[in-house]
């Protein structure tokens, strides 16, 4: 990119191009993807927005919607979200970065870095059905892991459907995921950083917590995030873990869709008004420490 | 310390040996991290196995897996959706993404914020909005079966446009678009000519690698295609894990080792380019 | 009294050899190049001593002490890297003070040594910035700082401003030498270019494919060279093969004429090579007792030096290089000229095939 734009400098801006105002050209080009943009992501947002300030009889603008977020049934659905998201965020974002490291700078065989890439790129696309399954296999009552353990006497009064379970259960895209997401970043931890620091008299210990980590926090924090958001809206395995069981928000929003349990479709709106919001904010922390790591590293 | 005087040690040893070439072996506690690693992600995967294994006869959870017309059925449509997907995808992106680098470079914050957009609004909410935007007049496509396909497949491209547009876009980074076109037009080339016949053949590698995880995507996709109420694999997979006892075991497997075979393909692909490869998330 | 020694140092690497058989003794306070052309083993040499690559065979001494094993943090040795490898997560204070941080030096002490290096650097203020902010140029300088800082007991650069632009190279050159004296370290410094080490080296060795070729004081390197490889590399060299007419008398005859060489002794009848530094060459016949005519190949203006190309004949080109001078007509192309030389001026090189001549010769003539 920098090649090109100092030829381009060089060469000097051609005569057609003005510097400043936006012709109408500029646009031109983006109009199908805007209007695609606007058609199938901004429309629904809007109906949803204007959906969750609306009296579900009158139509009339009302904030009963948001009111009623804070009933306690939504509360608790949200809290437990936002547990569930925190805790699968941690965990899988500092085991997915030890596992990362393990492989890019453990010194283990090659083959093991190429198959935890691919294994990854598959698993962090396992959710819904086929991972419920696989953990109802493993760890339910009659999992095989169970049976094993209660051979061994340990009676592992173990639900998985419940918080913790689906928090277990979840680790197995989150996982996958942090190490796919932090794998680049740690190539790019040159070796010169390592060598001049040794160089100066650090030992290991010392590089990691002066240098690397400090340089790969941003990245990390970055990552953890889109972890965060991935979990919070992460629907189809807990429909088919906890059927109920466990308050979470996305499956409080699909009841709304099938119009199943509390036939208020405000409620529904506002909820996912509520979920953009918390995405929302998400992103925008995300980006703000995107744009830290990219400033250093220039 | 331990890395250090691991280092120490095989010091001292390679000294010890007359001019041998040190080998470095891997340290203990990535051996340790990998394994426990390892055995997270495979016990699940035996467990899958095992449940599979116990119909009787031997292996006819897969026979009858395959036999059940619903699994191509369905896995088809999937497919197809998928295919679909990909070629709107790369039609409505790659002339994005070329014009944002060659024209209006100033727009791209805002190109780059829209295809984050998709992370901030998750499955179910979208498919929440898209029914309630769509079942009503003017475009009441969730009335028809090809206007719900449509809804699925606009879904799917608004799903899977951060996954494509990164791919799309670090591969025209690798190639210099701007004296590519301006080379192509002082040959009289169209804007269509020079992205048909110059930009996409570049993107080959790109374009696969956002293309196979787009179809990983449509095919393993549970919540749109349900609350859709389309014949696609997710739900047929949901239908088979409350009817039956060991066919969802064996068709679990088999989606997760073809779409495994699929990223070792894309790998292999992308091997000799800069590409690397895109990541996915849950549903 | 040596202070930084290399003895019988090898790297070997499956079946080739990186570096073989590196014998080097060098001064405190010298100031020692490595030069070669890329894959010659100068780098891997360099690396060797700061310890991030372990010699297959041979021992590293500094200060009389045997370093060969030591891991790298325990070493003391400074490095300067060629992509100046500053930390991106730090200004550049705390850079230069990571070393006496990690020696947890206190904090006051670490403050004004920095603010004193950044004096030397000729960076006061910026102490602030990150490297990011910085140029390429001034990231070189807080690199070389930061490997001060600690007072180590040598100084290493590997091809420090090779990714900088021509100008700053020179004056950035003159300013590591000037630091370099003032400190007075052991510095080894790593370069292709073989200007940077003609002009700031003490000693210079020259190596290639893994070997030394010849260790000496730059104007030894340049007017002595004791290998073809030496000859070619350093400096402008015009080589042309003779046959030895008279090896009593030194007669050479090429191309059907005649000169002397610097003194006899070479075997009557042999092929050898002639190597002909440029300005020793005059047009005319004023330039020596040895005379050749040629026809004018090429005449290129570098700037305050034109370089005239002479054929001789048949294979034989010499190039030779004028001072500038408004007043004087160049020769036109075509021409027929007489060139001089004296005969102390010739080198007679032997023992290559004409085949590496030849490549010699290509590479003397770019």
């Amino acid at each position: 990119m920098t090649e090109i734009a100092s030829v381009t400098a060089e060469r000097g801006v051609p005569p057609a191009r003005p510097a400043r105002r936006f012709r109408p050209g500029t646009w031109a080009g983006l109009i199908p993807f805007f209007v695609f943009a606007l058609l199938f992501l901004g429309l629904p947002i809007a109906f949803l927005a204007f959906g969750s300030i609306a009296d579900n009889t009158t139509g009339a603008p009302t904030l009963d919607n948001y009111a009623a977020l804070s009933t306690p049934l939504v509360v608790n659905a949200f809290q437990t979200s936002i547990e569930v998201s925190l805790v699968t965020a941690i965990v899988g974002g500092i085991f997915g970065f030890l596992l990362a490291v393990a492989v890019i700078l453990g010194r283990l065989p090659r083959v093991l870095r190429s198959a935890l890439m691919t294994f990854s790129g598959v698993a962090s696309n396992f959710a819904g059905i086929p991972l419920a399954l696989a953990f109802i296999y493993t760890l339910s009552a009659e999992g095989m892991v169970t049976h094993l353990l209660r051979g061994v006497g340990l009676n592992l009064d173990f639900k998985i459907f419940s918080k913790f379970g689906i928090e277990i259960v979840y680790l197995y895209f989150q996982f996958p995921l942090m190490v796919l997401i932090i794998a680049p970043a740690i190539d790019g931890l040159k070796p010169e950083w390592r060598e001049a620091a040794e160089n100066m008299g650090a030992s290991s210990a010392d590089y990691w917590r002066r240098v690397a980590l400090p340089i790969l926090t941003p990245t990390l924090l970055g990552s953890m995030i889109l972890l965060f958001g991935n979990s919070f809206g992460a629907q189809a395995t807990a429909y088919q873990l906890s059927a109920g069981l466990v308050p979470l928000v996305p499956l409080a929003i699909g009841n709304q869709i099938s119009g199943d349990v509390l036939h208020n479709a405000g409620l529904g709106y506002s909820m996912a008004m509520g979920m953009v919001a918390v995405m929302g904010v998400s992103i925008v922390g995300y980006a703000w420490l995107q744009r830290r790591a990219e400033r250093w590293l220039r | 310390m331990t890395v250090a005087s691991n280092e120490n040690l095989a010091t001292v040893a390679a000294s010890a040996r007359p001019a041998a070439p040190r080998r470095q072996r891997g340290a203990l506690w990535a051996w340790v991290v990998f394994i426990i690693g390892a055995l997270y992600f495979i016990v699940p995967l035996i467990a899958t196995f095992e449940v599979s294994m116990r119909s009787i006869p031997l292996f006819s959870a897969y026979t009858n897996a395959f036999a059940d017309p619903g699994f191509f059925s369905s896995l088809l449509y999937s497919f197809v959706i998928g295919v679909i997907t990909v070629v709107l995808s790369i039609v409505l992106i790659v002339p994005t993404a070329f014009w944002v680098r060659l024209r209006a470079p100033r727009l791209r914050p805002f190109v780059e914020f829209i295809t984050l957009l998709p992370f901030v609004v998750p499955p179910v909410v979208l498919v929440f909005g898209l029914i309630k935007a769509y079942s009503r007049p003017p475009l009441p496509l969730t009335n028809s079966e090809f206007g719900s396909d449509a809804l699925l497949v606009f879904a799917y491209v608004v799903l899977s446009l951060p996954y494509m547009y990164r791919a799309v876009d670090s591969g025209l980074r690798t190639i210099d678009i701007r004296s590519l076109t301006e080379a192509a037009q002082s040959m009289g080339a169209s804007w269509f000519t020079i992205l048909t016949r110059i930009i996409l053949p570049n993107l080959r590698v790109a374009l696969l690698s956002g293309a196979f995880l787009s179809l990983a995507i449509v095919i393993g996709e549970y919540t749109i295609a349900s609350y859709l109420a389309r014949p696609a694999f997710g739900p047929y997979l949901q239908l088979l894990g409350a009817n039956r006892a060991y066919e969802p075991a064996a068709v679990s497997l088999i989606s997760f080792g073809l779409t495994w075979l699929a990223m070792i393909a894309i790998a292999m692909l992308g091997r000799g380019s800069r590409t690397r490869i895109q990541i996915g998330g849950a549903h | 009294m040596t202070f930084l020694t290399l003895s019988g140092v090898q790297k070997q690497f499956g079946t080739t050899y990186a570096v073989h058989d590196f014998n080097l003794s060098a001064e405190k306070g010298e100031f020692v190049s490595f030069l070669g052309p890329s894959g010659c083993g100068k780098t891997t040499t360099l690396r060797m001593i700061a310890g991030f690559e372990q010699p297959t065979g041979g021992t590293i001494t500094v200060g009389g002490t045997d370093i060969t094993h030591r891991p790298p943090n325990q070493r003391n040795i400074g490095m300067v890297f060629q992509s100046y490898a500053l930390f991106p997560n730090m200004n550049v204070a705390d850079n230069i003070g990571f070393g006496m941080k990690v020696r947890k030096r206190p904090t006051d002490q670490i403050r004004k040594r920095v603010e004193e290096l950044l004096g030397l650097i000729n960076l006061p203020d910026k102490g602030g910035r990150f490297p990011y902010q910085l140029s390429g140029g001034q990231q070189q300088r807080v690199a070389l700082a930061r490997a001060l800082a600690v007072e180590p007991q040598v100084l290493l650069l590997d091809e420090p401003l090779s990714a900088l632009d021509a100008k700053i190279r020179v004056a950035l050159r003159k300013e590591i030498r000037a630091i370099q004296r003032q400190f007075g370290i052991t510095t080894v410094y790593v370069t292709h270019d073989q200007e940077e080490a003609l002009s700031l080296s003490d000693r210079v060795v020259v190596m290639s494919e893994g070997r030394i070729e010849q260790i000496g004081a730059p104007p030894e390197i340049y007017n002595f060279p004791a290998t073809p490889f030496v000859a070619s590399f350093v400096g402008t060299l015009n080589l042309i093969q003779a046959n030895v007419v008279d090896g009593a008398s030194a007669r050479l005859g090429l191309e059907g004429q005649e000169i002397r060489g610097a003194q006899p002794g070479a075997a009557t009848g042999a092929r050898v090579t002639v190597a002909l530094r440029p300005e020793a060459i005059e047009l005319g016949e004023t330039g020596g007792s040895n005379r050749l005519r040629g026809t004018v190949e090429d005449v290129s203006f570098l700037g305050s030096i034109v370089r005239t190309r002479v054929r001789i004949g048949g294979d034989s080109v010499l190039s030779f290089d004028q001072f500038n001078d408004p007043g004087l007509a160049a020769s036109a192309i075509g021409e027929e000229v007489t060139v001089s030389f004296s005969p102390e001026a010739t080198l007679i090189l032997e023992g290559r095939a004409s085949a590496d001549a030849a490549i010699e010769q290509a590479i003397a003539e770019v």
